[in-house]
């Protein structure tokens, strides 16, 4: 037990001593400040800037359009003919024109001229031609109320409820995802920082020769369990540091940005599972890391042979789409079940949907069956892997030493 | 043999361990021990079993049969902190400087050393100015003192060397030898293995050779030695010697001439002739193998070399 402390008080120091480590812990919330301090100050300096005013020509072929003219700081001046119209265009009089032709009544058809490239129509532009037809066309016909509703008939609130019929605290939408989007990215970043220094120190410590005088000292278990230990505490720092920072970032950005922002929150039950799959996940592929990291002759082809990991965990990545679209598919909850892409998928699925205390706990199950099981294994790798020198043996070879051992 | 429970004089009892790697048996039935306060040579070519058998007395593998019993009980937690073992594949954390891996390794033994301890140890060695430089600015014979420095930094009773001498340039051989020789004054128990057969005969008293996973020799050096001993006299001497009657063969080593005899005749026949001859004699000694010429006759003739 002594020597476990020891090796996990060492690996736990020279972890958080690390430059990169102290690097990445902080980046993620240094970045978040910077952005947001970014963004009010520009918002401080430009909130003052005077509104563009956008004049918009049009040509009146059937006639009849002649009032309702401005919509905001959109206007729009009425023109001569097309001719006219181009002549002011190209003297800046006007930034644009549009024509309304003869069969406008029975087609619909509008066309708008422009010298600047767009990507499309701005809203607001298209707003005020949109409304300005409806407000001509309904002229003088029907009350002014239901011209409004006529040019827009809904403004859609979509409120969640929770089966006893009170409001959900979770709502969904944008700012719902954008909160567990960021945060699987970073659980994964975490979970790899983490397990790739354990990768990384047991490949060094094979190829400095260290391993042999080490395994002189202390069992093979004693040296992966004090390893993982301290890896992992040190990956929790890193978690919690970005957790605390992130609620901080996020109520100032919901203050200061707005918008879009605007309802951002992290709810407390999000940071405990976060916390939780963040465990399970660090503890499943460290493992798995370690297994590795003892095949493989020197540290690069360590951390290449567990690169088909690394891929297997981020494969909801791929179907990003997918789990945003169908969060309750049956592709993502296999996802949430299978225990090498759960970690990821429960943390961006608890964004849009309620997943079901079921699948949470098969999943939390599967992975610490699977953790258990992969402790076994890997203790056998060890015993039989770490002291070979030389060349990395080929599977057909692993398979049946592994059966051997 | 004594029994293996009650404390004994034996350091190390080996019995018929085996480990086998796929189709290829590494160590079969080796069986040795090693007394309390003796020097033990654990020789043979490269690949024999040597570090294999060297790894299964250091519970770091596990052998497939067969029991090791170290400084008179089974492998225990706690064992590891009454050895130090050198091994053959060695290291050291490159970034730590020379008194951390001092402290860090000692601490995985168990123990806390002090700097005082740390300084006299480095004094000892003439390296005190390095303590503070780290393990990678050090030369790769500083290395290996510093190694051997962490092998016995927490005073094991039982030392394991794995080719200490690998790689050593002549006056670190030499300060090596005399650290060795030094824990020998201890009463430590020490085992080194080696293929430098004239390591072996400067400073061990018992000796087991491997071969391809098997015993071929074990023993008392001396006892190995007249064992081997062929029918032949060493002789230096001065002018003509002319022929010899019942010498079939002789040739001419280093430093002497070795002259093989009949099964009829004695060396005390041949020293009659040369006094009867006025030959002048700087030498004469009955012939004994070096360790490493009855290394080369039971590893060159494989199968039938074994008497």
């Amino acid at each position: 037990m002594n020597k476990i402390k020891t090796i996990f008080k060492y690996e736990l120091f020279t972890t958080i001593k690390r430059k990169s480590f102290i690097l990445m812990t902080l980046a993620f919330p240094l970045l978040g400040f910077l952005i947001i301090g970014g963004f009010s100050l520009i918002q401080g300096t430009d909130g003052e800037t005077p509104i563009e005013e956008i004049k918009v020509g049009y040509v009146d072929e059937p006639g009849g359009f002649d009032n309702h003219l401005t919509y905001g700081n959109v206007t729009l001046i009425p023109q001569e003919g097309q001719q006219a119209a181009f002549d002011n265009m190209t003297e800046g009089i006007i930034s644009q024109y549009f024509v309304i032709p003869e069969n406008y009544m029975t087609t619909g058809n509008v066309t708008r001229y422009t010298l600047t490239r767009e990507l499309d129509v701005s809203s607001q532009v298209y707003y005020a031609i949109e409304r300005f037809l409806v407000n001509n066309i309904l002229e003088g016909k029907v009350d002014s109320s239901i011209v409004d509703r006529v040019a827009s008939p809904l403004y859609l609130s979509s409120i969640t409820l929770t089966p006893e019929g009170g409001e959900s605290g979770q709502q969904g939408g944008f700012t719902s995802f954008i909160v567990p989007y960021i945060f699987s990215i970073l659980l994964i970043m975490a979970i790899f920082t983490s397990s790739g220094f354990l990768l990384q120190g047991l490949g060094e410590e094979k190829e400095n020769r260290v391993m042999e005088i080490l395994l002189s000292s202390v069992s093979s278990t004693q040296l992966i369990t004090g390893k993982v230990l301290g890896l992992g505490v040190a990956g929790l720092i890193q978690v919690v540091v970005w957790l605390i920072s992130a609620k901080f970032i996020a109520e100032m950005a919901s203050t200061s940005i707005g918008g879009l922002l605007s309802g951002l929150t992290i709810a407390t039950d999000f940071l405990i599972i976060g916390v939780i799959y963040f465990i399970l996940g660090y503890l499943l592929f460290a493992i798995i890391m370690a297994g590795a990291g003892s095949i493989g002759a020197t540290a690069r082809e360590s951390q290449q042979f567990s690169t088909v990991f690394t891929l297997l965990a981020v494969v909801p990545f791929f179907f990003i789409a997918h789990i945003m679209e169908f969060p309750d598919s049956g592709l993502s909850q296999f996802f949430t079940i299978f225990p090498l892409t759960a970690p990821l998928t429960v943390i961006m699925r608890m964004g849009i949907t309620d997943i079901p205390t079921w699948q949470l706990i098969t999943s939390m199950a599967l992975m610490i069956l699977t953790i258990i099981g992969s402790i076994f294994l890997a203790g056998k790798i060890f015993r039989t892997f770490l002291l070979m020198y030389g060349k990395t043996p080929k599977l057909g070879e692993i398979i049946r030493m592994l059966r051997q051992a | 043999m004594m029994n293996n429970g009650q404390m004994s004089a034996i350091a190390v009892d080996v019995k018929n361990i085996y480990k086998t790697y796929g189709k290829k048996t590494v160590v079969s039935d080796v069986s040795f021990s090693v007394g309390k306060g003796e020097v033990f040579g654990l020789i043979g070519p490269n690949g024999a079993g040597k570090t294999t058998t060297i790894r299964m007395m250091m519970d770091i593998i596990k052998p497939d049969s067969g029991d090791v019993y170290v400084l008179g009980e089974k492998f225990r937690e706690d064992t590891k902190n009454k050895i130090g073992y050198l091994p053959e594949e060695r290291g050291l954390y490159k970034k730590q400087t020379v008194s951390e891996t001092l402290k860090y390794m000692a601490s995985l033994k168990g123990i806390t050393v002090t700097d005082e301890r740390i300084d006299e140890m480095l004094e000892h060695v003439g390296m005190l100015p390095h303590k503070n430089k780290k393990i990678e600015e050090m030369s790769r014979g500083m290395g290996q003192l510093i190694q051997f420095l962490v092998t016995v930094i927490h005073n094991p009773a039982l030392v394991i060397l794995d080719e200490p001498f690998a790689g050593l340039d002549p006056v670190n051989t030499e300060l090596l030898k005399g650290l060795i020789l030094e824990l020998k004054e201890q009463g430590k128990s020490i085992i080194f293995s080696t293929h430098q057969m004239n390591q072996v005969e400067e400073l061990c008293d018992r000796l087991f050779m491997i071969n391809k996973g098997t015993e071929v020799l074990y023993g008392k050096l001396d006892d190995i030695k007249h064992q081997y001993r062929e029918n032949s006299v060493f002789i230096t001497y001065e002018g003509n010697i002319g022929s010899l009657k019942g010498v079939t063969e002789s040739r001419q080593r280093d430093e002497y001439t070795e002259f093989f005899l009949d099964s009829n005749t004695t060396p005390q026949d041949i020293l009659q002739q040369l006094i009867d001859r006025r030959v002048t004699v700087n030498r004469f000694e009955i012939g004994t193998p070096s360790l490493h010429e009855i290394f080369i006759r039971i590893a060159g003739v494989n199968g039938d070399g074994d008497e």
